[in-house]
């Protein structure tokens, strides 16, 4: 994935989650969702540093992975809206998506519920000596769940070919991450584990990428799991109608400044590879693509009730 | 013929599935070497090695996220929960995530959580719970509950073949029981269809696991006293041959129902409301169920039998229903 692509992907992400957020307040779309402003440069970082073999997981924060990873925009809108054509025919929502077709594994709602599930994939991948990586994407407030300290712990004890990602935005729900994690950083707590932790920005693309792309190496050859803490932002409430009361307009007007976006815009503006005019046009083009699976999912039919009662067993 | 016992059955189903399929590989605490808390793997890590006989260590939440994982990725895992009391800690991933793969992602979870329930031996409240209730009424989980060798073996190959969640209960009082076998393994049993065990035109006896094992006992006493009672073994709580117990009731009129689990709000109540539901015109008394106290299994002898229901509890109970 080129920077160009990934600075594509991250407006699909950004827009995407800006549509969804309005569609709620404007009663459109129903029940509740994530998401992840501010994030996209982990979810895009990640994603360009992978092969199409790997897998992933994510958590009810995932719409940014998914599409980093490569879903369709419209399928995933149309599972927002509850539709037949959504990823999940309507049933699973915001946080109940998965892709195999892409090594997407998704999220099933549960804080940290994946973590578990990552780790079996990359048990798979070890007995068909695959070579395919797994990605588990997880938060700061995860970290804290038992099944992260039992998941890294058998990981690390049978060398399993798994990269969990711990996304710490400073949040998780309204507990910041100062007052929820005892140790000072989520990737300290791999030395517990005997496992390789590393922290990065996460506001930055290239310093994701290429992070990932080293542990991914010496997960590949071999040297068993790590964890990657990505040190990010959430700019947007936990989910929406949440107040923000935990926290200041300063301290969000600061965080706005290190947007990834804006990051990424001036990389590749002093790179050359972008004018003002340029990303002006990949601003609009990305918006009409979000608009286009708007469309498509108001056009498309609703789930039918009848179609849930044979479907419970394989 | 030959005589052998639930463990051992169980033990030499679990080789022939390993053999027959490459993707089948069990994980449990002290599986390996030590051969399980009850014996039933003992030996198979000789035969298929300590990565298809998998020791994990003490997470049941993540020994079962992780069958799930790679279950839903292409493997046939069968994980052992050393006591079903144990199981509690593995609710949310069986509950959350392996139940919901079928239903909402339209995704196969081939695994099976095999685990002993039951009291009777004196291991206390932790070690000794039917806790079947738990997954009885969450959508998406089948659930098998065998009373013998022969149907154990039926059922456990059904159940590592089924592309969908199945909790495999082994009744721990079962496992030294001795049972007489053909020397060849049975063919698979489908699920979904309980087994009249015994007829008659008395009344009917709705059992499932070690209840339906001393189901049996009591019949052969109760017709010794004229009395002929239809036993029914559900051999799977879910899904649940509601059929062949509406029509035994619309025989006998006359229907009790065992479980060992305490009474309220277990899998006996649920049996109860559809045979009212389905039957209620030919029942001659309301349906009857004989279940554990509603206390916590208590670990001294005496105190342990009075929570439990015991054969003289259903000849009891059975004598009160046709009277």
């Amino acid at each position: 994935m080129d920077a160009l692509k990934a600075y594509s992907l991250m407006l699909t992400i950004r827009f995407f989650e800006e549509a969804i957020e309005r569609l709620f307040l404007e009663g459109r779309i129903m029940g509740t969702a994530h998401t992840c402003i501010g994030q996209e440069a982990v979810a895009v970082g990640v994603a360009a540093a992978l092969e199409p073999r790997d897998a992933m997981t994510t958590t009810h924060r995932g719409h940014g992975h998914f599409l980093a990873r490569g879903a369709d925009a419209g399928r995933a809108m149309a599972e927002l809206f509850g539709r037949e054509t959504g990823y999940s025919r309507g049933r699973g929502g915001s946080q109940m998506m998965m892709d195999p077709a892409i090594g997407f594994y998704g999220a099933n709602g549960i804080t940290g519920g994946s973590i578990p599930f990552a780790t079996g994939v990359a048990l798979d991948a070890k007995i068909r000596g695959s070579g395919r990586l797994t990605v588990c994407f997880f938060g700061d407030g995860a970290s804290n769940q038992g099944l992260f300290h039992e998941s890294l712990n058998i990981a690390a004890l049978w060398r399993l070919p798994v990269l969990y990602v711990a996304e710490n935005n400073g949040y998780a729900m309204s507990t910041s991450t100062r007052r929820g994690v005892a140790s000072a950083h989520i990737a300290d707590r791999t030395a517990a584990y005997g496992m390789t932790g590393r922290s990065v920005d996460g506001n930055d693309f290239f310093a994701v990428r290429d992070a990932v792309a080293a542990l991914a190496a010496d997960i590949r050859s071999g040297k068993g799991p790590a964890l990657l803490e990505c040190l990010t932002y959430r700019l947007s409430g936990h989910s929406r109608g949440d107040p923000r009361v935990y926290r200041t307009r300063e301290e969000e007007a600061d965080a706005w400044k290190n947007d990834p976006l804006l990051r990424m815009e001036a990389h590749l503006k002093s790179d050359g590879l972008l004018s003002d005019a340029a990303i002006a046009d990949a601003r609009r083009d990305a918006q009409a693509r979000i608009d286009a699976a708007v469309r498509f999912s108001e056009e498309s039919p609703l789930p039918d009730p009848a179609s849930l009662r044979n479907d419970l067993f394989a | 013929m030959r005589t052998i016992t639930f463990t051992h059955m169980l033990r030499e189903t679990l080789a022939a599935e390993l053999r027959r399929d490459p993707s089948v590989f069990l994980m449990g605490e002290d599986i390996g070497v030590y051969g399980g808390a009850f014996g039933v793997t003992r030996g198979l890590i000789d035969e298929f090695g300590p990565e298809r006989v998998r020791d994990t260590p003490i997470s049941e939440q993540a020994i079962a996220g992780i069958a799930i994982g790679a279950a839903v990725a292409g493997q046939r895992p069968v994980i052992e929960i050393m006591f079903m009391d144990f199981i509690t800690l593995a609710v949310d991933q069986l509950v959350n995530m392996a139940a919901k793969l079928h239903p909402i992602y339209g995704l196969q979870c081939p695994l099976v959580i095999r685990t002993p329930p039951g009291g009777g031996r004196g291991y206390g409240a932790t070690h000794s719970q039917s806790l079947e209730r738990l997954f009885a009424g969450v959508p998406g989980i089948k659930i098998a509950a065998p009373s013998n060798a022969l149907d154990a073996s039926g059922l456990l190959q059904t159940a590592i073949r089924d592309n969908n969640p199945v909790l495999f209960l082994e009744h721990k009082l079962l496992y030294p029981h001795r049972f007489e076998v053909p020397d060849e393994l049975p063919s698979p049993i489908p699920f979904g269809h309980a087994k009249i065990v015994r007829q008659g035109e008395d009344l009917t006896i709705v059992a499932w696991s070690h209840m339906a094992f001393a189901a049996r006992q009591a019949a052969a006493k109760l017709a010794a006293e004229g009395i002929e009672a239809e036993v029914i073994d559900l051999l799977t709580l879910s899904p649940l041959d509601i059929g062949t117990i509406v029509e035994s009731a619309q025989t006998t009129g006359r229907v009790l129902v065992l479980e060992e689990g305490p009474k309220t709000g277990g899998f006996s109540a649920e049996i109860a409301a559809q045979i009212m539901e389905q039957a209620h015109d030919y029942l001659e008394k309301p349906v009857r169920r004989l279940a554990g106290a509603d206390f916590p299994v208590p670990s001294a002898k005496n105190l342990e039998a009075a929570c439990l229901p015991s054969l003289h509890d259903i000849l009891v109970n059975a004598r009160e229903l046709v009277s």
